[in-house]
């Protein structure tokens, strides 16, 4: 296949979502409301998901300028949650999302 | 494949929209929310059944529609508002091979504006690197590329077409550089399963976000190939686990969709999420079907989108009414604990095989018929394969049409 290919790209590999990395939607993942059916949507590649209100919370933070740490504090204080069990969930779940093709690295 | 993220979202993978990533209210015709809660999610168009390659195990029907029956682009266009109208989310253009049609930039162009996903489904071989960035001008989002194997000489063999490895790489790398996400999509069957590895190699190294390794359906064309195409049980569990390993070594790389052969699974598919409930279809003539394979039931009667409003179909439309749901279910399906996870199977596969569509399944293992089905595939699967019956319009054939690269 030598012949005919691209120039080679580095061999991608697997971002771990950590305090201080900063996320961003990519252009071809949709997050839209979908007015028919009362809910937000994820539209991606032959996939739809289906974020509850505070995933739809996060991922509205996701500005490609403040990293998950950030976001975590303001969910902390807006919500009167502990710092320490928020940032644990929604790391969780953007690790999740990144694995799922949804977020990338700002 | 449905699956529950970890935390605090659910996902719907499409058997298979705005333009504003914000939420801002998408371009009129809003969609109607009384409609919404019924709508499909997705659509799926063939746009055409023409195709230059001849692949043996082709999902469109055996009777392929001929060019001259086509929908016009004003016909699509409207297609594609009233599906947003209706509440479809994602379209999913294929064929045939979609970039047969000259119209497909229109047609696109419609599709976006009104706010639907679009998903190209294409061989590659016929498209252009100026058109490409045209469909990505006019707002498409995702490219679904199909390989018949790794193996150059072998996928010419398969879709009877010479030189196409080397232009679906320089296809692969068209789509990555205009920025749009890629699926590779492989049919396997036992002609090509000893490379699913490869394949998946394959995918990563084209920047493919997403990789199907989608074992053949034994409906039309290849049913009548069966015995060319059907792998071994043996040789199916060695590529289950070969997926396996590649999920585990491309976790955060790739997204790996298996789609397993229902001849060795012990419970039915839930085909197309279960009938009439989250996926249309439309012929090139424009007949709305509940599936791509629905017009094998002969028992059906199906609407055309150039006489009735696509919301009437989805909604009343007799074929489908005839399946949707769990009331039309006759035993062992009326009082399965399951029968609302894989809705009896695939309707299809059961008039084929037991001419009535209301029957079980013969994939699943409470079908009369399972263990005789199963055997089919077994002694298919170790028999010396028969010659391929290439994908013609007009009728099978023996022997490949003879096409090159222009």
């Amino acid at each position: 296949m030598s012949e005919t290919s691209e120039p080679p790209r580095s061999a991608p590999t697997r971002l771990i979502v950590a305090g201080e990395t900063v996320l961003a939607i990519p252009r071809h993942i949709k997050l839209r409301h979908d007015p028919g059916r009362g809910r937000w949507i994820i539209l991606a590649p032959e996939r739809v998901f289906n974020p509850d209100e505070t995933a739809v919370e996060v991922l509205k933070l996701l500005d490609g300028q403040r990293s998950v740490n950030a976001i975590a504090e303001t969910l902390s204080q807006t919500y009167q949650a502990p710092l320490d069990v928020v940032t644990n969930d929604i790391l969780a779940m953007l690790q999740d999302l990144t694995d799922k093709g949804v977020l990338v690295k700002a | 494949m449905n699956e529950i993220a970890p935390t605090h979202v659910t996902e719907t993978a499409m058997p298979a929209c705005a333009r504003t990533a914000d939420g801002k209210p998408i371009a009129d015709p809003g969609p109607d929310p009384a409609l919404c809660a019924r709508a499909p999610i997705g659509m799926l168009c063939e746009l055409t059944h023409r195709c230059p390659l001849q692949c043996p195990y082709c999902s469109n029907p055996v009777e392929l529609e001929r060019a001259n029956t086509e929908l016009t682009t004003a016909e699509w266009q409207d297609v594609m508002r009233q599906a947003a109208r209706l509440g479809v989310l994602q379209i999913h253009l294929s064929g045939g091979e979609p970039t047969a049609r000259k119209d497909l930039e229109d047609i696109v162009k419609v599709a976006a504006e009104v706010g639907l996903y679009t998903n190209l489904i294409t061989a590659g071989v016929t498209l252009t690197r100026e058109r490409l960035t045209k469909l990505v001008e006019v707002g498409l989002d995702h490219v679904q590329l199909s390989v018949q194997d790794v193996d150059a000489e072998n996928a010419d063999r398969i879709a009877a077409y010479k030189g196409g490895m080397a232009k679906k790489i320089q296809v692969a790398g068209w789509v990555r550089e205009a920025g749009l996400p890629l699926t590779i999509n492989c049919p396997i069957h036992r002609q090509n399963i000893h490379n699913v590895p490869r394949m998946i190699d394959f995918a990563v190294e084209m920047g493919a976000g997403r990789v199907e390794i989608a074992h053949v359906q034994y409906y039309a064309w290849a049913l009548m190939n069966r015995a060319a195409l059907m792998p071994t049980k043996e040789a199916f569990l060695v590529a289950a686990k070969q997926v396996e390993e590649a999920r585990e070594k491309y976790k955060g790389v790739i997204v790996i969709d298996a789609i397993v052969p229902d001849y060795y699974a012990k419970f039915p598919k839930p085909c197309m999420g279960g009938w009439a409930r989250g996926i249309v279809n439309i012929t090139p003539s424009g007949r709305v079907l509940p599936c791509h394979a629905a017009e094998s039931i002969k028992t059906l009667k199906f609407d055309n989108i150039k006489d009735k409003p696509l919301a009437d179909i989805w909604l009343s439309g007799e074929a489908f009414e005839a399946y949707r749901g769990t009331s039309w279910m006759k035993e062992p399906c009326r009082s399965c604990p399951r029968k609302e996870v894989d809705y009896g199977g695939c309707r299809c596969q059961a008039f084929a095989l037991t001419g009535d569509a209301a029957n079980t399944d013969p994939a699943c293992s409470l079908s009369p018929l399972h263990a005789q089905w199963q055997a089919v595939a077994e002694v298919e699967s170790h028999s010396e394969p028969p010659e391929f019956t290439f994908r013609r319009v007009g009728g099978a054939a023996k022997k490949p049409e003879t096409h090159n690269v222009s």
